[in-house]
């Protein structure tokens, strides 16, 4: 037969099915395989809210939509080129992402009464049987059937041959993009090494749908997406939560400390956690404390003995710590808190994703509490900010706040992974002899305004540090008027000077001086930088600018921002960095604001460059 | 070093700053007893750390030459766990109060208790927040008059050892400011005990809740209202010991023992939890009928393995399974690709 190749670009894909389709691992294996092919990526899972929602329902749809093209991915992809769904639910949770004349790859198993029913879909109504999908391409694949076929020989249970229903969805998406197998057979054998008959099966399942959109005559079409012009190196692919915990385990190593991680589960945050808790023979001592606020004191219980502490929450969790980063900025310990981000405000959305809680990190305590806060852009940055917000730690004896989000979190991309001798290394002074004639005084400080890390089991360096004010210079308490404004002043002083140490802030994208700035921050990177181009593309006078040193700022910053006319803040909240933007500068920013819990897309972001251009 | 050790005195554990509890207040006989317990530990004072939450007996880390934390209300607990995470070299004490343990910060409380971080928790209970001035505490008895409970208190009271043996603390014992004797030997128990030790002391808080222990302090009420246990000894109190404790199957009796042999008593047995429960229950106040003597001394002693040395030796155990990490390993991870 005449098969057509069409060449693509770029092609967005969701599997989608219930959680217990293998969703998750064939998005992953195609993942794989793309990139292995040279291909650049960009992926985000979709997790139902519940752990194990109903079969068949709309709350139990789990997805995993994959970006993959022969040009940069910046993100997960807007709208889907490809809809793989398992059965009806699958296919009504996910329609509206779908673009005009996609295609539909539909198990029409997935679509018998039952699982109309099950996705609330009228009597009698089967949506890939009326119509109202003509402006798709639909089509219709039994993978039950087929896939109990080709396991008929098997000696395999029902149950256990369907189970590897999402093999034959795997193997025609192959034939369907020009993929081999073989990165996908190998996973198989290395999977099941204990179960010789299940590699088979699976194996025989995938090969099957491959060869069913070789063979049948319903599919002429295939595509094919070339490699992407990737800088050169050896590459892996990386979460963002899997890349923070691998920077916490770099900074430990980097700084001689050991690394300490006291946190209590809470999703999106969970993952470091478990990321962690793997890595025993790096040292790195994981604790899984009661609560929240256990967790962050005893991060700041092992700072004061002279590891790394470190704790990591989402929104909620980050509340409760608090009271606890007071103290520990009163302390002027090290120590970084992690949070990442999702919708708030309470309980919110806690798998969806926001950057609502910027201003919490930088204003969010009693008294004048000023943090260092640092924001990584991508899953792989997560490894480099959190890197920096370690060495800023150590180095300024101070708690520093990481801000991620559930979107890049959970999202992944190729990561160019630096050599452990690339990274610079974190300076560790401990106190070793008394600094004031025959006395120590744990708050004399240093030119940075850096006090010493004085750790017990030092003789004569014997002192005591609590929450309470302290005089300058010995750390006695004191309730002293004229010494009270000194120590906040210069407490804050510290923090401002935290500028001195780190990069300036760069254009990411377009002129100094254009006619729009697009001002971002945290995971809306890869989404502004699309549009960016885009624009850039239709000749458009606009820039990119990413901060992710959020406080203190770099210092070129206010300068940056005034080269160019009119600035546009683009946040997934209600507008946090453009009150600051606009309180520090006095610069008459614009926001563009979108509260759903989704990411940005390249159209939200031209639309509103359009409108002040024009 | 060890000549170091011993020329400590309890001078050297004097810091420079003033005191400034209420005259009168029990936290100063306490923070004698420490200061002329800890020379006779064998520890250096630069690997001993004080650590305290908020509260009048918080104060405490200020007062005594070592390292220290004045942390905040309730999570002394909390901190330490961390500190002796990755320090399990130092000698760790905490210093709280009924309120600072059992109410704000009894979740770490509780949970220090089943980890079993080898500290010693100096609970000073004196029934009453006296920082803020005088309001009922998770301790004080129902009714107590204080400023928040004019009508008296309703709630229900914490019984702290008891409320420490049903948490799996292994080793619970009790004092009070006014026996220094008792208080020094209780202080050297809580300390050899390996284990989070939990040594509740009572504490005379004189402006706003005088006396609330007199009963059991003054020389007029104590025989007949105390009980001294000891590893071994039969539980004997009264005027010249003439009264004992006889178990009748879990319930305890006073018995006379002009007329019961000393060999029918309770013998007191640091290592049996269930006679622990049965003491920590004996917790009427004197003045009700038929009211069982207060019990001091160690109630219970347990072996059980810390939770930093569990951590380390996991860490250990890892590190020669798998081999000493590498950072190129991880950040290679298991699956790469090259562009060329």
């Amino acid at each position: 037969m005449i098969n057509s190749t069409e060449i693509k670009e770029d092609v967005t894909i969701m599997f989608a099915g219930d959680s217990g389709d293998g969703i998750q691992l064939t998005g992953t294996q195609f993942t794989d395989t793309a990139a292995l092919f040279g291909n650049d990526i960009s992926t985000f899972p979709n997790f139902p809210a519940e752990i194990r929602a109903p079969q068949g329902t709309l709350a139990g749809v789990s997805g995993f939509q994959l970006h993959f093209g022969s040009i940069e991915m910046n993100t997960p992809g807007d709208a889907l080129d490809v809809l793989v769904v398992m059965n009806a639910a699958a296919l009504k949770a996910n329609i509206k992402s779908l673009k005009i004349g996609g295609t539909i790859l539909a198990n029409t198993d997935g679509f018998d009464p039952k699982n109309l029913k099950l996705a609330k879909y009228p009597d009698g109504v089967n949506p890939i049987k009326d119509g109202s999908l003509d402006g798709y391409k639909v089509y219709e694949i039994d993978v039950t059937k087929h896939t109990k076929s080709a396991l008929a020989d098997s000696g395999l249970g029902t149950k256990e041959a369907e189970r590897s229903k999402n093999m034959f969805v795997l193997g025609f998406i192959y034939w369907m993009y020009h993929r081999n197998m073989e990165h996908s057979i190998k996973f198989l054998e290395e999977k099941f090494k204990k179960r010789p008959d299940l590699i088979e099966a699976n194996i025989k399942v995938l090969k099957a749908g491959y060869n069913f959109g070789d063979t049948s005559e319903a599919f002429n079409s295939r595509f094919e997406v070339k490699a992407a012009p990737m800088p050169k190196g050896i590459y892996r692919g990386i979460m963002g939560n899997q890349a923070t915990a691998l920077g916490l385990i770099a900074a430990a190593e980097k700084s001689g400390l050991g690394l300490f991680y006291g946190t209590y589960p809470i999703t999106p945050a969970s993952d470091i956690l478990h990321e962690l808790s793997k890595h025993k023979n790096f040292g790195v001592k994981t604790f899984q404390a009661e609560d929240e606020i256990a967790a962050i004191c005893a991060a700041i219980g092992a700072s004061f003995g002279g590891s790394l502490g470190v704790t990591a929450s989402s929104g909620p969790g980050i509340a409760l710590k608090t009271e606890a980063m007071g103290l520990a900025l009163m302390l002027e310990l090290p120590l970084v808190i992690i949070n990442v981000q999702r919708g708030g405000p309470s309980t919110g959305m806690p798998t969806k994703t926001e950057q609502a809680d910027l201003l919490q990190a930088i204003y969010g305590r009693n008294g004048e509490a000023p943090l260092a806060v640092v924001a990584a852009s991508t899953p792989s940055d997560c490894f480099e900010m959190v890197f920096e917000a370690c060495r800023l730690a150590i180095e300024h004896m101070t708690p520093v706040m990481f801000l991620s989000d559930g979107f890049i979190a959970n999202g992944a991309e190729p990561w160019r992974f630096p050599n452990a001798s690339e990274l610079k290394n974190i300076k560790v002074q401990f106190a070793k002899e008394k600094n004031k004639g025959d006395k120590f005084m744990p708050y004399l400080r240093d030119k940075k305004l850096v006090r010493p890390w004085a750790i017990p089991g030092v003789a004569g360096l014997e002192h005591r540090i609590g929450g309470i004010e302290k005089e300058d210079i010995t750390g006695n308490i004191s309730y002293d008027p004229d010494n009270h404004e000194h120590m906040v002043k210069t407490r804050a002083a510290k923090i401002d000077n935290i500028a001195d140490y780190i990069p300036l802030q760069t254009i990411d994208n377009g002129a100094a001086d254009a006619d729009v700035l697009i001002l971002g921050w945290g995971g809306t990177y890869g989404a502004l930088r699309n549009a960016t181009a885009e624009l850039l593309a239709e000749g458009k006078s606009v820039a990119h600018a990413h901060v992710k040193y959020m406080h203190p700022f770099p210092k070129n910053l206010e300068i940056l921002l005034r080269n160019h006319k009119q600035v546009l803040i683009p946040e997934l909240n209600n507008g946090q960095l453009i009150k600051i933007i606009r309180d520090k500068f006095l610069i008459p920013a614009h926001g563009l604001n979108k509260i759903q819990g989704l990411p940005f897309y390249s159209a939200d972001i031209k639309n509103a460059v359009y409108k002040l251009l024009n | 070093m060890s000549t170091e050790t011993n020329q400590m005195t309890a001078k050297d554990l004097i810091t420079d700053q003033e005191v400034r509890w209420c005259p009168g207040c029990g936290d100063y006989s306490i923070l004698k007893q420490v200061q002329t317990v800890i020379p006779e530990l064998g520890l250096k004072r630069e690997n001993i750390v004080f650590i305290s939450g908020i509260g009048c007996s918080s104060r405490f880390p200020y007062y005594i030459e070592t390292y220290g934390m004045h942390s905040i209300h309730g999570r002394a607990t909390a901190i330490a766990s961390g500190l002796k995470s990755v320090r399990n070299d130092l000698s760790v004490w905490l210093v709280t109060g009924d309120g600072d343990s059992m109410s704000i910060g009894g979740n770490h409380f509780i949970h220090m208790m089943r980890r079993n971080f080898d500290v010693n928790i100096l609970l000073f209970n004196n029934e009453i927040y006296g920082l803020t001035k005088g309001q009922y505490s998770p301790t004080s008895h129902e009714g107590q008059i204080t400023k928040s409970s004019p009508y008296g208190a309703i709630d229900h009271a914490f019984n702290p050892a008891a409320l420490c043996l049903g948490a799996d603390s292994t080793f619970v014992a009790r004092a009070m400011d006014r026996d220094p004797i008792q208080l020094r030997e209780v202080l050297k128990r809580a300390h050899l005990h390996k284990g989070t030790s939990i040594l509740e002391i009572y504490q005379n808080c004189n402006v706003f809740n005088d006396g609330a222990f007199e009963i059991f302090t003054e020389k007029a009420t104590k025989k007949l209202t105390t009980l001294f246990v000891n590893h071994g000894q039969p539980l004997v109190f009264g005027e010249n010991n003439r009264k004992g404790i006889k178990l009748d199957g879990f319930a305890p009796t006073i018995v006379d023992l002009e007329t019961t042999s000393e060999n029918d008593l309770w013998i007191h047995d640091e290592k049996d939890r269930t006679k622990a429960g049965i003491l920590s229950r004996m917790f009427d106040h004197p003045s009700t009928e038929g009211a069982m003597p207060r019990p001091f001394g160690v109630f219970y002693s347990e072996d059980r393995a810390c939770y930093e040395d569990l951590l380390n030796q996991q860490v250990e155990d890892v590190t020669n399974k798998r081999g000493k990490g590498k950072l190129d390993d991880i950040l290679k991870g298991n699956s790469v690709w090259e562009i060329k």
